[in-house]
């Protein structure tokens, strides 16, 4: 499909500024120098995949998204960054290793890797549209589903109290 | 919309993630690139469950999954982050090297 074909669609160019939005706030939050500026840099990238999310339909995912990423573990992050007192200021302590450049060939030959893999799997074939309510999600989260989602709450309840135990001050006995 | 151009762009994140993972010294900020991989793990998942037109939305619903469990491994996470700061002044992870000989 050529580009101009592609672009044509509205829907598409949608995409692409959601796209661009996503990679450049994903970009800054891999090379920021200021660990605040990173945490809230990922809210934009996290908002964009919710926008993707609404965009295939998928709209319960993308609300549940934006409560529990940028809602709640955001501002996790937050904390985290304010206990431990990351140098929030440029260039007090390195945030990065001095060399960069295995890591990038790593990252771009992971990428080559996939998007030849996926556009040899997938060239032109159209996205269906549609779609799916909450309340079907509901439906088949508590009926197909509901085994693996009582195990999710299980963790999140371990998840819960082992935050607990291991951020607490031990007692002096 | 065709469904290589979300495949292309979670790969794209999922890239960016893992420099992230592998560049950052600071454990918090590699906490951060995980959650930009899990992220792009999501936009397959749901991208995949759109095109297969799944009765059962699994694509969704493991999508969800997913936010849960990588929930959970930030509070995890970050209460070790927290406790190793307590410990050695420092959240550096090429500092910790308690475990190698």
């Amino acid at each position: 499909m050529e580009f101009t074909d592609w672009i044509a669609d509205a829907r598409n160019v949608v995409f692409l500024v959601i796209a661009v939005a996503m990679i450049g706030s994903a970009v800054m939050v891999v090379t920021s120098r200021n660990v605040i500026h990173a945490a809230l840099m990922l809210v934009v990238a996290l908002a964009g995949a919710a926008a993707l999310f609404l965009m295939l339909g998928a709209e319960f995912v993308a609300w549940t998204v934006v409560l529990v990423y940028i809602g709640a573990v955001i501002v996790l992050f937050l904390f985290g960054i304010m206990i431990t007192r990351a140098p929030t200021k440029t260039d007090s302590v390195r945030l990065d290793h001095k060399r960069r450049w295995p890591a990038a060939i790593v990252a771009l030959g992971t990428f080559a890797t996939m998007a030849t893999v996926t556009t040899m799997a997938f060239e032109d074939i159209p996205m269906p549209d549609g779609v799916s309510r909450t309340g079907d999600l509901g439906d088949v989260l508590f009926s197909r589903f509901v085994i693996p989602f009582e195990v999710v709450s299980f963790v999140l309840l371990a998840a819960l109290i082992g935050g607990i135990v291991l951020a607490r001050k031990d007692q002096e006995s | 919309m065709i469904v290589n151009q979300f495949l292309v762009l979670a790969a794209l994140l999922f890239s960016i993630g893992i420099y992230g993972v592998l560049v950052r010294r600071n454990a918090v900020l590699v906490l951060l690139s995980i959650e930009l991989m899990l992220t792009a793990v999501n936009i397959n998942l749901v991208a995949f469950g759109q095109y297969v037109q799944d009765a059962l939305l699994s694509g969704q619903v493991f999508a969800l999954f997913v936010i849960t469990v990588a929930a959970a491994e930030v509070g995890i996470g970050l209460a070790i982050v927290v406790l190793i700061f307590r410990n050695r002044s420092s959240a550096n992870v090429d500092e910790l090297d308690l475990l190698k000989w």
